[in-house]
């Protein structure tokens, strides 16, 4: 493919949206409240949306006949692009709302820069969703503390969230050699370049929610890179199941 | 108040709803008509939510990025139904959580149909245009019934449910359209949920105690039997132009009444699902149940959280 680097490029963004839109997605109809669930349906689908205007694009690129469900459903695991962070599970209510937090946060420092690319496509992408992104965050953000500086058994449950969670975070300021390419093109962003404003932006909010920012050393990787943890499989037999068991056909 | 007062107030009432006024939540009302509107409300409100769970079976599994958005979008509209049809009969003295209670023990009933597994693609596409046909005919009469939140509630409902109509029956076109195993899994869609559809509109009107007293609040405007053989009437030719098959072998148009005959409904089937023994009745309720006790350590936070806030706020004004 002509435009491997910037395809891959892609791909490492909008897979960070399906993935986590398909966790959001398995909550539909389970959620504490009607009002949280019809919030993170939102959310969810805002991430499709933006999804589907990336695979499209990259669907473009990659010529022939491919479309954005191929892309989307017909990849193997290890071509898979998103962060680790993204897909792990929904183990309660602490962990989805810390995961999309600590996302979130990241995501609309990412589209902010994104949307001065010299790629007219992405920066088109990113400028419609910022505002989404925005209300992502603050619905995420404005959830941390409430549940931080809630009960007992709530700051120990999102506690209990961060401190499992934390160790996903360092991988959002990796950079792949895609991303390299890319950001010496001007398209890219340096993710390794947000870190600090994203470390400090989540510490002073963290600590409002009477919540412990944990001391961690060692963190994990490899999502980028297409090496995903043992959820993934499960999370992509649901993704893939109808492409994978009807091949060649239009829904 | 004397009881010749009170039959004066049910007098003016009665005369109101015949003038075709609008009741409103401060309004006086009868008791019978609050508690009935209480239970319809509520049922219809429970329906929604609980409809929520075959649909979103398939959330995960959608075959395309565009279905899988349309799918999670319509799940999200029927909370939004909920929310409005709860908050509708909150306006008659009943608290949210109350009526969650009601559900989960059992004592409330919904729509029987959600009762029934969503096993292939085709089901979404089955619902919309089955289930959500039904309904459609169901509600659209309420649009103008007597309770002002409930009549103006459904108008949007209404509106919604029909845009979902058309979706699910984009699906079985699209399948229709599609490869045979496409066409079959569309036809073993219409063959399991036809007839859990034609039970939607309730027992014969010989059978159906609630008739006559809703009929004079408007909160029924036909019979049971009506309104099936208006949902028949209308869906048989949409089954022909997809080219499959109405599971019905004694269905057949009749020239004489301009009307469709149509072979005998498995009673037994309804009341057993009726009376919570349907296939899924028990998995639905658990799912209810635990999504909302799974939820309390969250809503208690919640309102902890809006405590702590409001004391802040008060201590800084004073």
């Amino acid at each position: 493919m002509k435009n491997e680097d910037l395809y891959q490029y892609i791909l490492g963004i909008a897979d960070n949206s399906l993935i986590l839109g398909q966790r959001l997605g398995e909550l539909c109809g389970h959620g504490p409240t009607l009002e949280t669930d019809i919030a993170l349906t939102n959310i969810a689908l805002d991430l499709f949306g933006q999804t589907r205007s990336y695979y499209q694009y990259a669907a473009k690129l990659a010529g022939g006949v491919k479309t954005e469900d191929d892309v989307a459903m017909l990849r193997e695991e290890r071509e898979y692009r998103n962060v680790l962070l993204v897909e792990q599970p929904n183990t309660d209510f602490a962990f989805v709302i810390v995961r999309q937090y600590l996302f979130d946060e990241f995501h609309l420092l990412l589209m902010q820069e994104l949307q001065n690319s010299k790629d007219e496509m992405l920066a088109a992408i990113a400028k419609k969703g910022i505002k989404e992104v925005s209300y992502h965050r603050r619905f995420s953000g404005d959830w941390v503390k409430r549940l931080g500086d809630g009960t007992a058994e709530s700051n120990e449950r999102m506690q209990q969230a961060v401190d499992d969670l934390w160790r996903y975070t360092d991988e959002l300021f990796h950079l792949t050699k895609a991303d390299r390419e890319m950001i010496g093109q001007g398209i890219g962003v340096d993710v390794s370049q947000l870190r600090d404003t994203y470390y400090n932006t989540v510490t002073e909010l963290l600590q409002e929610a009477t919540l412990t920012v944990p001391e961690q050393e060692y963190f994990q990787k490899g999502g980028k890179e297409g090496i995903h943890s043992e959820h993934m499989g499960y999370l992509l037999t649901e993704l893939q199941y109808m492409q994978r068991s009807y091949p060649n056909m239009n829904w | 108040m004397s009881e010749k007062e009170v039959k004066n107030l049910d007098a003016i009432f009665e005369a109101r709803i015949a003038r075709d006024e609008k009741i409103e939540p401060k309004d006086w009302m009868p008791e019978k008509y609050r508690q009935t509107h209480i239970r319809q409300i509520s049922q219809h409100a429970h329906s929604e939510i609980v409809g929520m769970l075959p649909e979103g079976n398939w959330i995960t599994r959608a075959p395309s990025l565009r279905r899988k958005a349309a799918l999670l979008a319509k799940v999200q509209d029927e909370a939004g139904h909920g929310l409005y049809l709860y908050s509708a009969c909150e306006t008659l003295g009943i608290s949210r959580e109350e009526l969650y209670e009601q559900l989960h023990s059992g004592k409330a009933k919904y729509s029987s149909i959600f009762n029934y597994p969503t096993v292939t693609w085709a089901d979404i596409g089955a619902i919309g245009w089955l289930v959500d046909g039904a309904a459609i005919i169901n509600q659209v009469p309420l649009c103008n019934t007597s309770f002002g939140p409930y009549a103006r509630a459904m108008v949007r409902v209404c509106k919604e449910e029909s845009f979902h109509q058309r979706q699910g029956y984009e699906i079985m076109l699209t399948l229709c359209k599609g490869t045979p195993e496409q066409k079959a899994m569309a036809q073993d869609a219409l063959n399991r949920w036809w007839w859990p559809s034609l039970m939607m509109f309730g027992p014969t009107d010989a059978e159906s105690t609630h008739t006559e007293q809703s009929m004079k609040w408007k909160l029924k405007r036909k019979t049971n039997d009506e309104l099936r053989q208006q949902f028949i009437d209308q869906t048989v030719p949409q089954a022909d132009i997809l080219g499959i098959t109405v599971p019905d072998p004694d269905l057949k148009f009749n020239e004489e009444t301009g009307h469709y005959d149509f072979g005998e409904i498995d009673w037994d089937e309804f009341w057993q699902v009726v009376k919570g023994h349907g296939p899924c009745n028990k998995q639905r309720l658990e799912a209810r149940v635990s999504a909302w006790e799974r939820g309390a350590w969250v809503r208690d936070a919640a309102m902890a959280y809006a405590d702590k806030q409001q004391t802040k706020k008060v201590a800084k004004a004073s």
